[in-house]
């Protein structure tokens, strides 16, 4: 396997403004994570693993220092730039999973290789492709709204990996989930990591989640604590 | 392509409330195109109506004949040219000679303005040669609007009192010939129309006429002395200048009808932004650029015209075609009070014009509608944006 960096971090800060002055998020990451790497930002709440996570994924920008990301420098990046980093290359999976309501299972898996102009049979393969992967293929035809919180996670996991990013963002993807859907996911997610060697970097505080990563950066008052790989 | 698909995609997915202001938008649409389709069935008939019963190609008028100064009437005639009298003879031309006269229906005493037309009149649509007697007696047509205001029916008799040119009233008994049925009031109201010679004799003006009636155009001619030239449009603009005032009018309502359809159309849009702020962020997450989402948004909004086409046209165009093929019906009394020549049915037409005219304004407001909350999208924060925060 070859070890490059996927992310390179240095010397990172992030400050909000608030009403008198500014808030500090980060204070000071110095951080690179390696492709086909299963690591997690571990924190309590307000620990800066969210930003961080948003900054990684080209949604926001440093305040201060630089954050490479798949060889692109984060805060150089125009909106547009940016835009087409995170079509191309990145994954998300959010939380309360992000789905489009008014899509079906298949178009929501669908939609980022419509962004990518692939073809209509293309696009067919990958989203069967994509939806078997998480055991999915009974429910093309059914909205959000008829889906468990966990086949709703589930889709949102085939619609990140479907286009086979270099890395997949998530933020707390288990955090309204049963223990046994969590560990579904969770083995599913480690599956495609150790099959398509896909970089999974995620921001959490459950130790479900925790359990399962290779590499743990415990986060506190936007600066790293410890840094936990497992041999 | 991919923006439509995915607009589409939205649109059909929100369901009802997509629908809901498709039929609004759709509404508005079909309304607009009719009441533009009314006006111009009516300007239509109006103009027809006008050549057909009143003004023929072009006229003359003596010089002194002004129709709205009823104290010149008495001395606006004059010799009729005789470079026209084979024209008159083929019947391409019709004199007119006309003044003021009191009529007494059942004791009561009415002004009219009388008009002498020769009977042999093809140039107009009177029933003239109802006016053809074999004896003394004076025939007179009048139509609907006046045998109804004046309760008089066909076959009566009524005396008509009137004043020749040296200013000596006279009166002579006439009889109804004929009542005929006529959209134009000018034609109509208060008007008795008797034998050119008659009114000649009676008024002591042999060969002489007030307004010469052609129906051939004399626009390139040179116009005898002492008579004015009046081409169809001049004759024209009198009706021409109300439908404008009316199209303005009805403007002022489509303003109304399409502020209702946009206002729901922008409400819908800002409602999403505010409401698909989560999807907004996660299209902005998943790699569309903000001008994707703008432009898909904008198109979106626009699209509900385009279904509104669609939806309009299932409903509108059976409605439009059931009424320009049986008109719409007017009742009696609204038409004889209204002033102007409007029928008793009138045929809207619908133009290819006025259909796409009012399909690409309707598209345009739309897309700047529905653009214009679609802006904001290009100030939201996608990392607030996907948490649906508001800003």
């Amino acid at each position: 396997m070859k070890n490059t960096l996927t992310v390179q971090i240095e010397g990172l800060k992030k400050h909000f403004p608030t009403g008198k002055g500014h808030f500090t998020a980060l204070n000071g990451i110095n951080l690179e994570i390696g492709t086909g790497e299963f690591a997690g930002l571990v924190g309590p709440s307000g620990s800066g693993k969210t930003t961080l996570l948003n900054i990684i994924g080209s949604l926001d920008n440093p305040s201060e220092g630089t954050a490479k990301v798949l060889g692109h420098n984060i805060g150089e990046l125009s909106i547009t730039e940016a835009a087409l980093l995170r079509r191309k290359e990145m994954g998300f999976i959010f939380q309360t999973y992000n789905l489009l309501p008014v899509y079906n299972v298949f178009e929501n898996v669908e939609f980022p290789l419509l962004l990518l102009n692939m073809t209509a049979a293309e696009r067919k393969k990958a989203v069967h492709d994509a939806v078997e992967w998480v055991g999915l293929t009974d429910k093309l035809k059914s909205r959000p709204n008829q889906l468990s919180g966990g086949e709703c996670q589930r889709v949102a996991i085939a619609r990140a990996m479907v286009k086979k990013p270099s890395l997949v963002l998530a933020d707390e993807p288990t955090a309204n989930l049963d223990a046994e859907n969590s560990h579904h996911i969770l083995k599913t997610m480690l599956k495609l990591n150790e099959e398509l060697n896909t970089t999974f970097l995620f921001a959490t505080h459950d130790e479900k989640v925790i359990q399962y990563l290779k590499r743990k950066i415990i986060l506190k008052d936007g600066m790293i604590e410890q840094d936990l790989k497992n041999l | 392509m991919r923006t439509i698909k995915l607009a589409l995609r939205n649109l059909f997915g929100a369901g009802l409330r997509t629908w809901l202001n498709v039929f609004v938008l759709s509404m508005a649409f079909v309304m607009i195109i009719f009441f533009r389709g009314f006006l111009s069935g009516w300007d239509h008939q109006a103009k027809h109506d006008m050549i057909e019963w009143e003004i023929g190609e072009s006229q003359f008028w003596q010089e002194t004949y002004d129709p709205f100064d009823p104290f010149t009437l008495n001395e606006s005639h004059a010799v009729i040219p005789k470079q026209y009298n084979q024209l008159i003879e083929d019947g391409k031309m019709t004199p007119v000679l006309i003044t003021q006269g009191t009529i007494y229906p059942d004791g009561r005493m009415q002004s009219v303005l009388l008009k002498g037309i020769s009977t042999r009149n093809n140039v107009i649509a009177l029933p003239t040669d109802m006016l053809d007697t074999e004896g003394e007696e004076i025939n007179a047509i009048i139509g609907t609007v006046m045998a109804k205001n004046s309760k008089l029916k066909e076959g009566d008799y009524v005396v008509l009192r009137w004043r020749d040119v040296h200013g000596t009233f006279d009166a002579v008994e006439i009889k109804i010939a004929a009542i005929f049925d006529c959209d134009v009031p000018s034609v109509d109201a208060g008007q008795i129309w008797i034998p050119l010679q008659s009114l000649q004799q009676m008024m002591g003006t042999p060969n002489e006429a007030t307004i010469l009636i052609s129906g051939v155009d004399h626009a390139e001619e040179a116009y005898p002395a002492g008579w004015i030239f009046k081409s169809q449009h001049d004759l024209l603009s009198d009706i021409e200048e109300l439908i404008k005032t009316k199209s303005i009018g009805g403007s002022i309502m489509y303003v109304i009808l399409m502020l209702l359809a946009m206002l729901a159309i922008f409400d819908t849009q800002v409602l999403s932004i505010f409401r698909r702020q989560r999807e907004i962020g996660t299209f902005v997450a998943l790699g569309m650029t903000r001008g994707e989402v703008v432009r898909m948004f904008t198109v979106e909004g626009a699209m509900h015209a385009v279904l509104a086409m669609i939806v309009g046209a299932i409903y509108g165009i059976p409605l439009f075609w059931f009424m320009a093929t049986k008109g719409i019906a007017f009742p009696v009394e609204a038409t004889q009070d209204f002033g102007v020549a409007l029928a008793d049915v009138i045929y809207p037409v619908f133009s290819m014009m006025l259909i796409f005219g009012t399909s690409l304004l309707v598209l345009i407001t739309t897309a700047i509608v529905s653009w214009i909350p679609a802006r904001k999208i290009s100030r939201m924060k996608p990392t607030d944006a996907i948490r649906g925060k508001l800003q």
